[in-house]
Protein backbone atom coordinates (compact mmCIF):
# COMPACT_ATOMS: atom_id res chain seq x y z
CA UNK A 1 0.00 0.00 0.00
CA UNK A 2 1.72 2.89 -1.03
CA UNK A 3 1.25 6.57 0.62
CA UNK A 4 -1.43 7.80 -1.05
CA UNK A 5 -4.01 4.86 -0.30
CA UNK A 6 -2.91 5.21 3.09
CA UNK A 7 -3.92 8.87 3.26
CA UNK A 8 -7.34 8.09 1.46
CA UNK A 9 -7.63 5.15 3.87
CA UNK A 10 -7.35 7.17 7.26
CA UNK A 11 -9.36 9.68 5.82
CA UNK A 12 -12.13 7.72 5.01
CA UNK A 13 -12.20 5.77 8.67
CA UNK A 14 -12.02 9.52 9.73
CA UNK A 15 -14.56 10.33 8.01
CA UNK A 16 -17.09 7.45 8.88
CA UNK A 17 -16.08 8.12 12.73
CA UNK A 18 -17.23 11.57 12.36
CA UNK A 19 -20.30 10.68 10.58
CA UNK A 20 -21.03 7.94 13.05
CA UNK A 21 -20.97 10.49 15.95
CA UNK A 22 -22.79 13.04 13.85
CA UNK A 23 -25.40 10.51 13.38
CA UNK A 24 -25.75 8.94 16.75
CA UNK A 25 -24.73 11.55 19.58
CA UNK A 26 -27.53 13.40 21.52
CA UNK A 27 -25.43 16.68 22.57
CA UNK A 28 -25.90 19.33 19.49
CA UNK A 29 -22.48 20.37 20.38
CA UNK A 30 -20.98 16.65 19.55
CA UNK A 31 -23.06 16.99 16.96
CA UNK A 32 -21.09 20.27 15.15
CA UNK A 33 -18.16 18.31 16.25
CA UNK A 34 -18.58 14.86 13.95
CA UNK A 35 -19.42 17.69 10.79
CA UNK A 36 -16.16 18.92 11.81
CA UNK A 37 -14.18 15.48 11.87
CA UNK A 38 -15.17 14.74 8.47
CA UNK A 39 -14.66 18.69 7.17
CA UNK A 40 -11.37 17.60 8.51
CA UNK A 41 -11.19 14.05 7.10
CA UNK A 42 -12.21 15.84 3.21
CA UNK A 43 -8.96 18.41 3.80
CA UNK A 44 -6.79 15.35 4.22
CA UNK A 45 -7.78 13.81 0.77
CA UNK A 46 -7.00 17.11 -0.65
CA UNK A 47 -3.31 17.23 0.94
CA UNK A 48 -2.86 14.10 0.06
CA UNK A 49 -3.84 14.50 -3.39
CA UNK A 50 -1.81 17.93 -3.83
CA UNK A 51 1.48 15.93 -2.35
CA UNK A 52 1.19 12.87 -4.18
CA UNK A 53 -0.72 14.10 -7.59
CA UNK A 54 0.92 14.97 -11.08
CA UNK A 55 1.52 18.89 -10.83
CA UNK A 56 1.98 19.98 -6.81
CA UNK A 57 3.55 23.18 -8.51
CA UNK A 58 0.14 24.23 -8.69
CA UNK A 59 -0.98 24.59 -5.09
CA UNK A 60 -4.53 23.90 -5.75
CA UNK A 61 -5.34 21.43 -3.60
CA UNK A 62 -3.12 23.32 -1.21
CA UNK A 63 -4.82 26.36 -1.44
CA UNK A 64 -8.07 24.68 -1.13
CA UNK A 65 -7.23 23.52 2.08
CA UNK A 66 -6.54 26.83 3.26
CA UNK A 67 -9.60 28.34 1.55
CA UNK A 68 -11.74 25.27 3.66
CA UNK A 69 -9.97 25.87 7.10
CA UNK A 70 -11.66 29.53 6.71
CA UNK A 71 -15.07 28.26 5.74
CA UNK A 72 -15.06 25.48 8.39
CA UNK A 73 -13.47 28.47 11.31
CA UNK A 74 -16.62 30.84 9.83
CA UNK A 75 -19.38 27.54 10.46
CA UNK A 76 -17.94 26.86 13.50
CA UNK A 77 -18.30 29.94 15.27
CA UNK A 78 -21.88 30.66 13.35
CA UNK A 79 -23.11 26.68 14.35
CA UNK A 80 -22.17 27.06 17.96
CA UNK A 81 -23.94 30.74 18.16
CA UNK A 82 -27.11 28.67 17.10
CA UNK A 83 -26.80 25.95 19.45
CA UNK A 84 -26.08 28.57 22.68
CA UNK A 85 -29.06 30.77 21.10
CA UNK A 86 -31.37 27.38 21.22
CA UNK A 87 -30.36 26.34 24.65
CA UNK A 88 -31.30 30.15 25.83
CA UNK A 89 -34.31 29.42 23.96
CA UNK A 90 -35.20 25.69 25.20
CA UNK A 91 -33.01 25.20 27.85
CA UNK A 92 -31.45 21.78 26.30
CA UNK A 93 -28.86 20.75 23.82
CA UNK A 94 -30.27 17.85 23.24
CA UNK A 95 -30.98 17.95 19.58
CA UNK A 96 -33.72 14.24 20.05
CA UNK A 97 -35.77 17.12 22.35
CA UNK A 98 -35.57 20.00 20.37
CA UNK A 99 -38.63 19.11 18.61
CA UNK A 100 -40.14 22.22 17.20
CA UNK A 101 -40.31 22.05 13.89
CA UNK A 102 -41.21 18.52 14.23
CA UNK A 103 -44.10 17.84 11.55
CA UNK B 1 7.91 3.04 -1.55
CA UNK B 2 5.85 2.11 1.64
CA UNK B 3 3.88 4.06 4.10
CA UNK B 4 6.43 5.60 6.96
CA UNK B 5 6.45 4.55 10.44
CA UNK B 6 5.66 8.29 11.77
CA UNK B 7 2.62 8.55 9.25
CA UNK B 8 1.45 5.28 10.82
CA UNK B 9 2.05 6.74 14.55
CA UNK B 10 -0.04 9.65 13.69
CA UNK B 11 -2.60 8.37 11.48
CA UNK B 12 -3.46 5.52 14.75
CA UNK B 13 -3.15 9.13 17.18
CA UNK B 14 -5.70 11.26 15.02
CA UNK B 15 -8.07 7.90 14.76
CA UNK B 16 -7.81 7.27 18.53
CA UNK B 17 -8.65 11.16 18.87
CA UNK B 18 -11.29 11.38 16.80
CA UNK B 19 -13.36 7.69 17.95
CA UNK B 20 -12.53 8.69 21.64
CA UNK B 21 -14.05 12.48 20.89
CA UNK B 22 -17.22 10.51 19.55
CA UNK B 23 -17.72 8.24 22.09
CA UNK B 24 -17.12 9.41 25.45
CA UNK B 25 -19.69 10.57 27.84
CA UNK B 26 -18.21 13.54 29.60
CA UNK B 27 -18.74 16.71 26.96
CA UNK B 28 -15.16 18.27 28.11
CA UNK B 29 -13.70 14.85 27.56
CA UNK B 30 -14.79 14.66 23.93
CA UNK B 31 -13.50 18.21 23.59
CA UNK B 32 -10.28 17.48 24.63
CA UNK B 33 -10.02 14.00 22.36
CA UNK B 34 -11.32 16.35 19.70
CA UNK B 35 -8.54 18.66 19.84
CA UNK B 36 -6.28 15.79 20.19
CA UNK B 37 -7.68 14.53 16.57
CA UNK B 38 -7.17 17.85 14.91
CA UNK B 39 -3.51 18.01 16.64
CA UNK B 40 -3.06 14.83 14.85
CA UNK B 41 -3.80 15.79 11.73
CA UNK B 42 -2.44 18.77 12.01
CA UNK B 43 0.71 16.59 12.32
CA UNK B 44 -0.02 14.46 9.23
CA UNK B 45 -0.19 17.94 7.45
CA UNK B 46 3.35 17.92 7.85
CA UNK B 47 4.40 15.21 7.36
CA UNK B 48 2.84 15.33 3.98
CA UNK B 49 5.17 18.56 3.37
CA UNK B 50 1.95 20.98 4.18
CA UNK B 51 3.76 23.04 6.40
CA UNK B 52 1.74 26.43 6.20
CA UNK B 53 -1.36 24.50 5.98
CA UNK B 54 -0.30 21.82 8.98
CA UNK B 55 0.18 25.38 11.08
CA UNK B 56 -3.27 26.86 10.39
CA UNK B 57 -5.08 23.63 11.20
CA UNK B 58 -2.96 23.95 14.43
CA UNK B 59 -3.81 27.70 15.03
CA UNK B 60 -7.54 27.71 13.84
CA UNK B 61 -8.72 24.12 15.06
CA UNK B 62 -6.84 23.56 17.84
CA UNK B 63 -5.92 27.05 18.93
CA UNK B 64 -9.86 28.95 17.98
CA UNK B 65 -12.10 25.51 17.20
CA UNK B 66 -11.86 23.49 20.32
CA UNK B 67 -11.53 26.40 22.38
CA UNK B 68 -14.74 27.72 21.20
CA UNK B 69 -16.07 24.09 21.57
CA UNK B 70 -15.46 24.10 25.08
CA UNK B 71 -16.83 27.74 25.78
CA UNK B 72 -19.90 26.20 24.17
CA UNK B 73 -19.75 23.37 26.58
CA UNK B 74 -19.62 25.29 29.54
CA UNK B 75 -22.55 27.91 28.25
CA UNK B 76 -25.30 24.85 27.50
CA UNK B 77 -23.78 22.67 30.29
CA UNK B 78 -26.59 23.89 33.16
CA UNK B 79 -29.80 21.95 32.90
CA UNK B 80 -28.02 19.21 31.37
CA UNK B 81 -26.62 16.10 33.59
CA UNK B 82 -24.47 13.95 31.94
CA UNK B 83 -26.66 10.92 31.98
CA UNK B 84 -26.71 7.77 30.53
CA UNK B 85 -28.62 9.10 27.47
CA UNK B 86 -25.34 10.33 25.55
CA UNK B 87 -26.41 8.28 22.27
CA UNK B 88 -29.66 8.55 20.84
CA UNK B 89 -32.28 5.67 20.22
CA UNK B 90 -31.54 5.41 16.43
CA UNK B 91 -27.43 5.15 17.30
CA UNK B 92 -27.32 1.58 16.16
CA UNK B 93 -28.67 2.89 12.54
CA UNK B 94 -26.68 5.86 12.40
CA UNK B 95 -23.51 3.55 13.29
CA UNK B 96 -24.90 1.13 10.38
CA UNK B 97 -24.86 3.96 7.77
CA UNK B 98 -21.41 5.23 8.60
CA UNK B 99 -19.84 1.51 8.85
CA UNK B 100 -21.77 0.74 5.43
CA UNK B 101 -20.25 4.37 3.88
CA UNK B 102 -16.78 3.46 4.68
CA UNK B 103 -16.98 0.32 3.33
CA UNK B 104 -18.25 2.23 0.01
CA UNK B 105 -15.15 4.27 0.42
CA UNK B 106 -12.54 2.09 1.53
CA UNK B 107 -13.73 -0.32 -1.62
CA UNK B 108 -13.76 2.77 -4.36
CA UNK B 109 -9.83 3.63 -3.08
CA UNK B 110 -9.07 -0.12 -3.66
CA UNK B 111 -10.60 -0.93 -6.73
CA UNK B 112 -9.81 2.57 -8.39
CA UNK B 113 -6.12 1.57 -9.23
CA UNK B 114 -4.47 4.75 -7.11
CA UNK B 115 -3.08 1.87 -4.18
CA UNK B 116 -1.63 -0.56 -6.76
CA UNK B 117 1.37 1.86 -8.73
CA UNK B 118 4.04 2.65 -6.61
CA UNK B 119 4.10 6.53 -6.49
CA UNK B 120 7.43 8.05 -5.85
CA UNK B 121 7.41 11.79 -6.23
CA UNK B 122 9.51 14.18 -5.04
CA UNK B 123 8.16 16.54 -2.25
CA UNK B 124 6.62 19.88 -3.80
CA UNK B 125 8.61 22.90 -3.07
CA UNK B 126 5.30 24.60 -0.73
CA UNK B 127 7.81 27.49 0.00
CA UNK B 128 6.26 30.24 1.79
CA UNK B 129 6.91 32.85 -1.54
CA UNK B 130 5.05 30.33 -3.64
CA UNK B 131 1.85 30.34 -1.23
CA UNK B 132 1.90 33.78 -0.78
CA UNK B 133 2.09 34.71 -4.64
CA UNK B 134 -0.72 31.84 -5.76
CA UNK B 135 -2.86 33.41 -3.15
CA UNK B 136 -2.13 36.81 -4.61
CA UNK B 137 -2.51 36.37 -8.03
CA UNK B 138 -4.41 33.20 -9.47
CA UNK B 139 -6.32 32.80 -5.80
CA UNK B 140 -7.33 36.62 -5.16
CA UNK B 141 -10.73 36.84 -5.74
CA UNK B 142 -11.83 33.83 -3.76
CA UNK B 143 -9.23 35.34 -1.07
CA UNK B 144 -11.60 38.34 -0.86
CA UNK B 145 -14.65 36.27 -0.69
CA UNK B 146 -13.27 34.57 1.94
CA UNK B 147 -12.67 37.64 4.29
CA UNK B 148 -16.51 39.34 3.18
CA UNK B 149 -17.48 35.79 4.82
CA UNK B 150 -16.05 35.75 7.71
CA UNK B 151 -16.65 39.12 8.67
CA UNK B 152 -20.24 38.40 7.82
CA UNK B 153 -20.10 35.54 9.91
CA UNK B 154 -18.59 36.58 12.61
CA UNK B 155 -21.45 39.94 12.62
CA UNK B 156 -23.83 36.84 12.37
CA UNK B 157 -22.58 35.21 15.19
CA UNK B 158 -22.55 37.77 17.70
CA UNK B 159 -26.00 39.00 16.78
CA UNK B 160 -27.33 35.36 17.37
CA UNK B 161 -25.55 34.57 20.74
CA UNK B 162 -26.26 37.86 21.99
CA UNK B 163 -28.87 38.05 24.86
CA UNK B 164 -32.07 38.71 23.92
CA UNK B 165 -33.23 42.52 25.81
CA UNK B 166 -35.94 40.80 28.91
CA UNK B 167 -38.90 42.99 28.23
CA UNK B 168 -40.07 44.76 31.68
CA UNK B 169 -43.53 43.97 31.83
CA UNK B 170 -41.91 40.03 32.56
CA UNK B 171 -43.17 38.42 29.26
CA UNK B 172 -40.40 36.64 28.62
CA UNK B 173 -41.45 33.73 29.98
CA UNK B 174 -44.77 33.45 28.17
CA UNK B 175 -42.29 33.92 24.98
CA UNK B 176 -39.89 30.86 26.12
CA UNK B 177 -42.09 27.38 25.81
CA UNK B 178 -40.42 24.33 27.52
CA UNK B 179 -39.62 22.18 24.62
CA UNK B 180 -39.29 18.75 25.24
CA UNK B 181 -41.55 19.07 28.82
Amino acid sequence: MNPLAGCLLVSSLLFSVGLAGALTRRSAILVLAGIELMLNAANLNFIAFWRFGPHPEFLTGFVFVIFSIAVAAAEAAVGLALIVAIYRHAQTSDVSEITEMKG
Amino acid sequence: MRMTLPFLILAILTLAGGVAAMTLRRLVHCALALSVAFAGLAALYLNLDAEFAGLAQLLVYVGAIAILIVFAILLTRGGDSDAEKSFSPAGIGGAVIALAVFAVLAWATETSGIAHPALVTPPPESAMREIGLALMQRYVLPLEVIALMLTAAMIGAVILAVRERRNPAGTESAERPGLGA
